[in-house]
């Protein structure tokens, strides 16, 4: 493979290294650490503390399946990445798994080769105005500013959101979400618009929340969920089975405080072959039988990552909604462990 | 009788290739082109397996896909259904608009400052070389994203401009300053409209003619046929004539405040000026240096010269310090066309829609044929930056120094 490394000096970059490691998981056994792409910093999804310790929704994911892997959550090398740069850093292997907003769409699933392992959040696209503006629906916008981050499916839905409705706006594309929140705070922009979840993790950054709204519309369907390279099965299902057990946990009731006296062993089969004390799924997997309870202790369930992170009690505020499990009404799914 | 004979003939021998200095080089050459061809097929081979064994395929038929995203400014009519082709054409224009904006101005404030520089009022020479250095040492990037954010910040939104008691008003209620550009009015074409401008590019072009007129009066008869105020003549006397006969055919279309933004007339969004001002003061700077060092290259021996044949100051500067400048001038300049060309690819950082923004950027993105896109991008940049410095070289050879 020598001539592979002119090559990847070549712009390619590295996608024959990425068809090279055929093995994620014994690479990050190997190398006993977890390469994981979050995004550059979105309050509550992904971004560093004061600390500079990477907190959020999304980064949880990744300390779980750190956890569950190395047995360490804190080994974790946390790869920023933009809107643009974030497919290719997976498909070139420098890192192992992406969690970082991403909505699963038909053409990155089949066309750009990677395999989504679930939605860790049904999210939809809104808009965000100042509600001086006294706008009360986004068809009210004919004519108006739009801020958008370029290198996402917004622009895509944006695009056909205004089309279908025949109005008229005006595009700005934008980078990162933070430079687009400071046109759209400076007034270059009338609108923002991004997944709601985002929107509302971003205004609850501002100086005043209050005086700005988000729109009723919800225009697209943004299933987000993390990500691994296509080809590498035994790897996607580590990182799928990892959050599945996040969600069933909080199915079962599981939790980060309970988690270890109930898995002294417990009437419930399925929380003892979730928690590895009853049957062989962790083997199955290439792991040890207590992958899933130190998942589960790393951040907590599904339920306690989501309120702790992005929750109504914090400043990001967000309601369960569609998020809630399905025995609420809501889509968060998982299937059985057995 | 003498019979000629030929000198024997030498035989060829493969050892003369390398032994007979005739050959030799270019045998070496030949080895060279050879090595080099097939390390550029390894690695063309090697590229086209490792593609092929992770399932990536190249080919372009993506552009004949629609884009399926919005451009904002539009050179040539686009919407989101028309092709990821002409979504890569409109970026191109616009990479071209900016190119040419960034490269007159760039031009205009580089021979100023660099013809200031050398200025013997010390406070004027001392500004210009602040100017010079302090533009050309901080990086391009800089300079756009502080003059994009300064101008968001400070102009007036366009709401602003509403309401009975308005926070900002329209200069001479025809251009609008706000943070999303400028709104100045634009001209509207009626029937007729087209010959104004026809007559308009006609009388420039009698400029050009006059000037040769007078230039060889002057050398057939040495008497000296006036240029500047014929020239003023032609510039404004037949366009405004054909105007008013014509019973002007060319109106202007005002801004107007309407729903969310100015609507009409003609916006110069605040990203195009960010990036046209960065580049045209980062580049100023540098061809300001240019220009300073190709004055200073004409020896000051024909200046004296000159002032001794009788020749007036104007003279000396036109007919022997500057030709003779210009030679120096030229080639670094177009150096820096080509840099403005390219630097305009950043711009990106401010949203302006370029060929980097749409067809290595959103294009790119969307259809995730990241090989393809840099290729094509590569291409497009390789024919403008070589059609420029073509063009600049017919110019540099019209110029150059002609030995008879």
């Amino acid at each position: 493979m020598k001539t592979s490394v002119f090559i990847g000096a070549l712009t390619v970059a590295g996608l024959s290294a990425g068809v090279a490691a055929a093995g994620t998981l014994d690479d990050v056994k190997a190398r006993d650490m977890l390469n994981c792409g979050v995004t550059t910093g979105v309050p509550g999804f992904a971004e560093p503390d004061a600390n500079g310790e990477w907190q959020g929704f999304d980064v949880a994911v990744c300390r779980a399946v750190a956890a569950a892997v190395l047995g360490d959550s804190t080994k974790v090398q946390f790869v920023p990445t933009t809107g643009k740069t974030r497919f290719t850093a997976l498909a070139s292997g420098e890192i192992d798994m992406l969690a970082r907003n991403t909505t699963w769409t038909f053409s990155r699933d089949v066309d750009l080769k990677f395999e989504f392992i679930g939605i860790n959040y049904y999210d939809g696209q809104g808009f965000m105005v100042p509600s001086a503006l006294g706008v009360s629906s986004a068809k009210d916008l004919d004519g108006a500013t739009v801020c958008i981050q370029t290198g996402t499916t917004t622009e895509l839905n944006l695009a056909d959101f205004f089309r279908a409705n025949n109005i008229s706006y005006e595009p700005v594309p934008i980078e990162t979400g933070a430079e687009a929140v400071q046109q759209y705070l400076a007034g270059a922009c009338d609108v923002y618009t991004t997944d709601a979840s985002a929107l509302a993790a971003q205004r609850a950054n501002f100086e005043t929340p209050g005086d700005h709204v988000l729109l009723p519309e919800i225009v697209s369907k943004e299933p987000l969920g993390p990500l691994v390279r296509h080809g590498d099965n035994e790897w996607g299902d580590v990182v799928r089975w990892t959050l599945n057990a996040l969600i069933t946990a909080e199915e079962l009731g599981v939790t980060s405080e309970n988690a270890e006296e109930l898995a002294g062993g417990t009437d419930n089969p399925e929380v003892n072959r979730l928690l590895g004390t009853e049957g062989t799924l962790g083997e199955m997997l290439g792991l040890d039988a207590e992958w899933a309870k130190r998942a589960i202790m790393t951040g907590g369930n599904y339920g306690e990552i989501f309120s702790t992170n992005i929750g109504e009690e914090t400043p990001i505020g967000l309601a369960r909604g569609l998020n809630a499990q399905w025995t609420d009404g809501g889509l968060i799914y998982s299937p059985p462990f057995r | 009788m003498t019979i000629a004979t030929d000198p024997p003939k030498e035989s060829f021998r493969l050892s003369m290739l390398i032994n007979d200095t005739r050959y030799r080089s270019y045998t070496f050459q030949a080895i060279a082109v050879l090595a080099l061809i097939v390390i550029f097929s390894i690695l063309g081979n090697n590229l086209a397996q490792n593609l092929a064994a992770a399932g990536l395929n190249i080919s372009y038929e993506f552009l004949g896909d629609p884009a399926g995203y919005d451009i904002n400014q539009q050179p040539i009519p686009y919407d989101s259904q028309s092709t990821h082709m002409r979504a890569s054409i409109v970026g191109a224009l616009n990479t071209l608009i900016v190119a040419f904006l960034a490269c007159v101005t760039a031009t205009i404030f580089g021979v100023i400052a660099g013809v200031l520089r050398l200025s013997n009022n010390w406070i004027i020479s001392k500004l210009m070389s602040l100017y010079v250095e302090a533009f050309r040492n901080v990086p391009v990037l800089i300079w756009i994203i502080i003059i994009f954010t300064v101008t968001a910040n400070v102009f007036p939104q366009p709401r602003d401009f509403r309401g009975d008691n308005p926070t900002a008003s329209m200069v001479g209620d025809a251009v609008a300053f706000t943070n999303r550009g400028v709104y100045v009015p634009k001209p509207v074409f009626e029937a007729g409209g087209w010959i104004v401008v026809a007559v308009f590019l006609a009388s420039i072009a009698g400029i050009f003619l006059w000037r040769r007129y007078a230039r060889k009066v002057l050398f057939d008869t040495g008497r000296i046929v006036p240029v500047f105020l014929p020239s003023l003549a032609i510039f404004f006397v037949p366009a405004l004539l054909a105007y008013f006969i014509l019973g002007r055919p060319i109106g202007l279309e005002y801004p107007e405040l309407r729903g969310f933004n100015f609507q009409g007339g003609l916006t110069i969004r605040g990203s195009l000026i960010a990036l046209w001002f960065a580049l045209a003061i980062y580049t100023g700077a540098f061809i300001a240096e240019n220009v300073r060092a190709g004055i200073l290259a004409v020896s000051k021996g024909q200046t004296e010269a000159a002032a001794a044949l009788g020749l007036r100051s104007g003279r000396i500067m036109n007919l022997v310090i500057l030709p003779q400048a210009l030679r120096v001038i030229i080639p670094p300049l177009i150096s820096q066309y080509l840099n403005i060309t390219k630097n305009s690819s950043l711009a990106i950082a401010v949203g302006y829609m370029d060929l980097t923004g749409t067809l290595g950027g959103i294009t790119l993105n969307q259809t995730g044929r990241a090989i393809e896109s840099v290729l094509l991008l590569m291409l497009f940049y390789l024919t403008f930056s070589l059609t420029i410095s073509a063009l600049m070289n017919v110019y540099n050879n019209s110029i150059k120094l002609k030995e008879r």
